[in-house]
């Protein structure tokens, strides 16, 4: 019969199905950080159970740790306390732990891939919403809460029913200006924030083929924000060679055998979907979110839709608008911006930092912005130094920071006061995510930069 | 970590008739450094529910007396973005064993039913007349029967069923959860991961 890629991964990782349940199914790489997981941990003690294969789960601290001074004790007690925790249960049981101030520390979905330890066809699990990144790879990945974290801990399963699937076509060039993040806020938008909802979605098409690791993981991140349990892209020889030689991956004659059997790792021409939808390059312009939540997104230079134009109730839509200081037909370039934040496992990459220090390169940020530029790991650190990009944003009058989730989800001290306006590169524009009170506008590093450098939501194809 | 176990729950409820309602929203992020799982549910909905100073807000919902029960109900979409079962456990720990809502995001239920709340999805008409109801008359009671899988409005006699697949609907029942049936597996799961590649 034929099948789909998601149906290869997923059949091929099922122990035991359950007549009118879910599937037992076996996850072959688990990422635990700070905040999901000492209660499962502690779960596990009480049951008096052990972790079955400390191998296939690896530990990162990062959405509770400070950006700045790593090198000095954590300040507050409560971070401090979860940090020890991860670390005391890693070394507990035996679970390879990437703490504040190892060298390979850093976003759990950005060091997972940067190390080889997400690989194509792989089932991969963790307990935070955004682990659908490693799809990029061609894996099925996805977010789990705390009492599936002790489940995979102790018996390397979950159980799960086979969700839907769900193909996403885009053809055609993107046009300049253009960024994997756009074209996501683009589909997410379309969709909205539920659209996807019980489906697994694999992007195909032209601009996914043509797409960098980086920007693959940029689209498969942010699949969670349309409701999808995750997405995937098949993979190709773009990312075997991104996967080839990093430390994690495998070497020799066992890397050989491994890339022939993910060559096979494609959806068969004549399998079908419960769901396909099909976009136009062309018809995507640089993205902007104007509302709390990540449907409510619009190409930039568009003014903000009428309550009655969108879908769903008016009371939640204008409450939405409310919060934002927002009105219906506003415009939104020339809005003002107090915060840039440039980074998260969405947009905290290498080559997010690139496209950033393309706009702000000879220009300098505009005095009434704070920017947070934080690195999604060391290693990105290391790269934004070695190929320049710090002299270029420390000229343009910006600090870099080190790396963690950080106004991802303002856990650490990185927080926007109440009422002001942030251009983030994260995922979530929900209510108070990036502090109490907080107003979030979703977009690119392309328009953070050109938001950054102005002071005001400003098109990027205007300084590029 | 053991729930009660949940049969027939008879309720007033509290309506939250809210689209898109996230789980920072449920909890924010800044409790969510704890390490053990105790008192989310004094933080449940904490922006919409306290002001900055810990006052109460006197219009949000759970701050009216008229309103109480263990049902929560609440509108479309609800429990979508972060995969933080905290939003869970502050909805069991403040006291709500059941939400209702005519959709839910996949995390959040599945969380859920991991934590011994049970979600009920209605249809959109029926979401709507349990809100009226409850506005007509805030004593208004809703049964949620599992073992029938139906909620009924008891003023109106309204009636719907709700899906739920039988194997969760049997540890509901039991108050079982799944590290209980994977452990009864475990030579399976051993030979399984044998055979594997990476
Ligand atoms: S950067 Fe944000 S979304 Fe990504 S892992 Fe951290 S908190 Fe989660």
């Amino acid at each position: 019969m034929s099948k789909t890629l998601f149906d290869k991964v997923w059949d091929s990782h099922v122990v035991r199905k359950i007549e009118g349940g879910p599937d037992v199914f076996f996850i072959d790489r688990h990422f635990i950080h700070e905040v999901t997981s000492p209660v499962a941990f502690l779960g596990l003690k009480s049951r008096g159970l052990s972790v079955l294969y400390p191998e296939r789960t690896f530990a990162t601290a990062d959405h509770n740790t400070p950006t700045i001074n790593q090198h000095l004790p954590v300040e507050d007690p409560l971070s401090a306390n979860q940090l020890k925790a991860l670390e005391d249960n890693s070394n507990e049981y035996g679970i390879s732990h990437w703490g504040l101030g190892h060298q390979k520390n850093g976003i759990v979905h950005v060091v997972g891939p940067e190390n080889g330890i997400t690989f194509p066809g792989a089932t991969i699990v963790c307990g935070d919403s955004h682990t659908s990144t490693h799809g990029a790879f061609g894996a099925i990945a996805f977010g789990i809460g705390t009492s599936e974290v002790e489940m995979v801990l102790s018996t390397q399963c979950i159980m799960q029913p086979k969700p839907k699937k769900m193909r996403i076509n885009v053809n055609g060039n993107l046009s300049k200006g253009v960024t994997p993040k756009d074209v996501a806020l683009y589909i997410i938008s379309q969709l909205t924030t539920s659209g996807a909802t019980g489906y697994f979605v694999e992007y195909a098409g032209d601009v996914f083929e043509n797409m960098t690791m980086e920007g693959r993981m940029t689209v498969c991140n942010l699949s969670i924000e349309m409701g999808a349990r995750g997405g995937m892209i098949a993979p190709d020889e773009t990312t075997f060679a991104y996967l080839k030689g990093k430390p994690l991956s495998l070497k020799g004659d066992a890397w050989d055998k491994a890339v022939a059997y993910w060559k096979t790792l494609k959806t068969d021409a004549d399998a079908t979907f419960d769901k396909e939808l099909t976009f136009n390059a062309s018809d995507i312009e640089p993205m902007i979110t104007y509302g709390t939540n990540p449907g409510m997104g619009m190409g930039i230079s568009k003014h903000i839709p009428n309550a009655e134009a969108v879908e769903g109730g008016v009371a939640t839509y204008k409450k939405s608008l409310e919060y934002m200081g927002y009105h219906e037909d506003d415009a939104m370039i020339g809005k003002p911006v107090d915060y840039v934040f440039l980074g998260s496992c969405t947009n905290g990459r290498i080559e997010d930092f690139r496209a950033f220090a393309s706009i702000v390169k000879g220009r300098k940020k505009a005095d009434n912005v704070t920017a947070w530029l934080v690195p999604g790991s060391h290693e990105v650190e290391a790269l934004i130094k070695e190929e320049g990009i710090l002299d270029i944003i420390t000229k343009a009058g910006f600090e870099l920071r080190q790396p963690g989730c950080s106004a991802c989800l303002a856990m650490n001290d990185d927080k926007v006061p109440a009422g002001k306006y942030a251009v983030s590169t994260s995922n979530r524009n929900f209510e108070g995510r990036q502090g109490p009170g907080s107003r979030t506008l979703l977009a690119s590093p392309l328009v953070a930069a050109a938001a950054a450098v102005t002071g005001v939501v400003t098109d990027p194809r205007d300084l590029l | 970590m053991a729930y009660d176990k949940f049969n027939i729950l008879t309720s007033t409820a509290v309506p939250l008739p809210l689209e898109n309602v996230d789980t920072d929203q449920i909890i924010p992020a800044r409790f969510l450094k704890a390490t053990k799982r105790e008192g989310f549910g004094d933080n449940l909905f904490r922006d919409w529910r306290y002001n900055n100073d810990g006052s109460p807000k006197k219009d949000f919902i759970l701050n009216n007396p008229i309103y109480s029960g263990k049902i929560l109900v609440g509108g479309k979409n609800f429990g979508s973005g972060s995969s933080r079962e905290h939003a869970a456990w502050a909805v069991y720990d403040y006291g709500f064993r059941c939400v209702v809502s005519s959709f839910f995001a996949d995390i959040f239920r599945n969380n859920c039913l991991n934590v011994g709340v049970l979600p009920v999805q209605v249809s959109a008409e029926f979401s709507e007349q349990i809100f009226n109801a409850i506005y007509d008359d805030p004593n208004t009671e809703i049964e949620i029967n599992l073992p029938e899988q139906t909620i009924t409005i008891l003023s109106t006699g309204a009636k719907e069923s709700f899906d739920i697949n039988s194997y969760k609907k049997d540890n509901m029942l039991n108050g079982f959860d799944d590290i209980d049936y994977l452990q009864s597996m475990k030579s399976d799961i051993e030979s399984f991961a044998n055979g594997l590649l990476l």
